[in-house]
């Protein structure tokens, strides 16, 4: 029996550029996770960005995680739900949004799966392999969190209560 | 007296574009700058690493053309393993390189095309910016955009197939390839379910072509005089003038279309090329040594591709060549927006290229990889999305990288997008001392046209703005706009 398509865990970013890895890494550390429960509804996927062609491959899913690094003055983490959302067309824009990608799945595919992004705060950004102590202590804060949410998600699956899914900033 | 910019670190991380116009008096626009921040720390990084790891360690580079810089990494090892430049290869080696170079041609044109360009087709260059962009094509041609993205899915499945992987692929090492294309694979690619197969990739390429015709059709004024201007081009060429991007000799051309290289081995690129130091500008301005900074400077990417070849060596795009050929009486077309039609031409001929190599059963072979005498200094060079692509690797007797130096597509065309802005300025902006949004999309698509990639850093969530700024004689400033 073909097995559903609940949740899609999307970690995108350049491991050889340090901490913007923790996307990756963070896909990684869940793929683990999910054969370890295995969570057959749950998949996980990386790319070096996201891009147009990501709009079909979410329109599959009824759940998406992106996961990011974040240069942006937050803690830890910072997750959030977000909507479609039009982007407007950088004259050089090889690379586009989640909300965009959203955008995309729900103009071109009429599909609009429920999605989150988990920004990882990072810090170090040069041509090197491996990411920094403190992201790698956020990294562990994020998955914590993250695999917290992947289980209320997998309780949904077998209709018991929510009483795991956490709200969003 | 000049303004001095600064580059911020977190700029250098995003990456981004300035423009820089000053006016005079009378407002008339006297001089323009594109300030393109590079990112040139690699070279340095990668010396003192064993030279076997550069075709991945490239890849850190850029997330949006790590195949080119991995393939261009290999050939330049290819010759310091003893492999020889380009056939030294195994057939199995140099036609699943060919094929993932391909499946990166394809994949990055189809983005650039129906992604950043096809909106100012469908809408106008000053069109409502509210419809100018992908959704505003959804509206309007919901089965262009909906076929942007699926070429765009194909093109990466073919990089995923011959790379290995999609993220620090490892399908190219010195001397050869680590993988061939199974059968299956093959089977996915060549005869997937619709419309995941080659055929409607060949069908859907010629489509796009037409729209770009059509458009062309009934708008030439503005396409044919868009930031037009002569200038030398410059391409690597197959040793019989065919469009060849994997393996070549270098041909540059005039606007008159006399050869100004004439089909030099790429080993020796150092003699013929230089690049300039400007003190505004972190990118270096390449030009051919023999005829000087000022008439030396050279266009690189699809228009100069299609001006420096004689023929493409597949039937469909050769059809279209013949006619983008006619257009100019055979001379070479110093078009700005002609590069979109070229563009698709060679979306066209990746298409071809891409079913014929998949129905190659030399992709099938096991001898993937060779090796010989080892030399210590290698070149490699292939014609990326954007344009030609030099690596130059030298190596010491414990097999570690002394030297790199690598001049990417966009600096190459450094030169020419700053002509390009300069006339789009002078056209749109001249009596104007205050920026608006057709001004600066108008610049945009000059400098869109040549695809700039600013991406050889990390992406992490930010923006990658253009910035720009209308200065007075004295470098006062009269208006300043980010998008």
């Amino acid at each position: 029996m073909t097995q559903r398509k609940r949740v899609l865990i999307y970690g995108y970013g350049n491991p050889g550029r340090q901490d913007d890895a923790l996307g990756n890494e963070m896909v990684n550390k869940v793929q683990e996770w999910i054969e370890e429960h295995h969570l057959g509804c749950m998949a996980t996927d990386s790319n070096y960005q996201l891009n147009i062609e990501d709009a079909e491959k979410i329109s599959e899913w009824e759940i998406v995680v992106f996961v990011d690094a974040s240069k942006e003055g937050i803690h830890e983490y910072k997750y959030c739900k977000i909507h479609p959302q039009e982007d407007k067309v950088e004259f050089t824009m090889h690379a586009v949004s989640p909300a965009y990608v959203l955008h995309l799945s729900e103009k071109l595919f009429n599909k609009k799966p429920e999605a989150y992004i988990l920004g990882i705060k990072g810090y170090e950004w040069e041509l090197e392999e491996g990411l920094s102590d403190n992201a790698k202590l956020n990294l562990e804060q994020g998955f914590q969190f993250l695999t917290r949410q992947l289980s209320g998600w997998a309780l949904i699956k077998k209709n018991l209560p929510i009483s795991m899914l956490e709200a969003g900033e | 007296m000049s303004k001095k910019i600064t580059i911020e670190p977190v700029t250098r991380v995003e990456g981004h574009g300035k423009v820089t116009i000053q006016i005079d008096d009378f407002g008339n626009v006297t001089d323009s700058r594109l300030h393109i921040v590079e990112f040139r720390g690699f070279e340095r990084f990668v010396q003192g690493r064993p030279y076997w790891e550069a075709p991945v360690l490239v890849q850190r580079l850029c997330g949006i053309c790590p195949v080119s810089h991995h393939i261009a990494a290999a050939k330049a090892l290819d010759v310091i393993v003893g492999a020889g430049t380009g056939h030294g290869l195994t057939a199995v080696g140099e036609k699943m390189r060919r094929l993932m170079h391909y499946g990166q041609f394809f994949q990055s044109h189809v983005l650039h095309f129906f992604h950043l360009s096809s909106p100012d087709f469908l809408f106008g260059i000053d069109g409502d910016p509210a419809l100018r962009n992908i959704i505003g094509v959804i509206q309007e041609n919901r089965d262009l955009a909906v076929q942007g993205v699926m070429m765009r899915k194909y093109g990466q499945e073919v990089i995923f197939h011959t790379a290995g992987k999609k993220i620090h692929g490892t399908g190219a090492i010195p001397g050869g390839i680590n993988k061939n294309l199974s059968l299956e694979e093959k089977e996915i690619l060549l005869n997937g379910a619709d419309p995941m197969n080659a055929d409607k990739m060949v069908e859907w390429s010629l489509g796009a072509l037409e729209f770009f015709k059509g458009y062309h059709a009934h708008n030439k004024d503005m396409v044919d005089t868009f930031a037009a201007y002569p200038s030398n081009h410059l391409s690597m060429v197959r040793e019989d003038g065919a469009f060849d991007i994997y393996h070549g000799v270098l041909r540059a051309v005039d606007n008159d279309g006399k050869r100004i290289l004439d089909d030099v081995d790429y080993q020796d690129y150092d003699k013929y090329i230089e690049e300039e130091v400007r003190s505004w500008s972190y990118m270096k301005f390449p030009y051919l040594k023999h005829l000087g900074k000022e008439k030396g400077w050279y266009r690189v990417g699809p228009l100069s591709r299609l001006n420096t070849c004689d023929f493409i060596p597949t039937p469909l795009a050769q059809k279209e060549f013949e006619l983008f050929k006619a257009y100019t009486n055979g001379k070479p077309n110093g078009m700005t927006l002609h590069y979109h039609w070229a563009r698709l031409i060679e979306v066209l001929h990746s298409a071809e290229m891409i079913r014929e190599l998949l129905n190659d059963s030399d992709l099938q072979n096991d001898d993937l990889v060779v090796t010989g005498e080892k030399c210590k200094k290698g070149v490699g060079v292939i014609e990326a999305p954007r344009g030609t692509l030099f690596h130059h690797y030298e190596v010491d007797d414990d097999d570690r990288i002394t030297l790199a130096n690598l001049i990417v597509s966009t600096t190459n065309n450094n030169q020419p997008m700053n002509t390009a802005v300069n006339l789009t300025a002078k056209a749109f902006m001249n009596g104007k001392a205050e920026i608006t949004e057709p001004m600066m999309n108008a610049v945009e698509v000059a400098i869109r046209a040549y695809d700039p990639c600013l991406s050889c850093a990390t992406h992490a969530l930010g923006q990658m703005p253009l910035e720009m700024t209308i200065v007075n004689k004295n470098n006062v400033i009269l208006d300043r706009k980010t998008k």
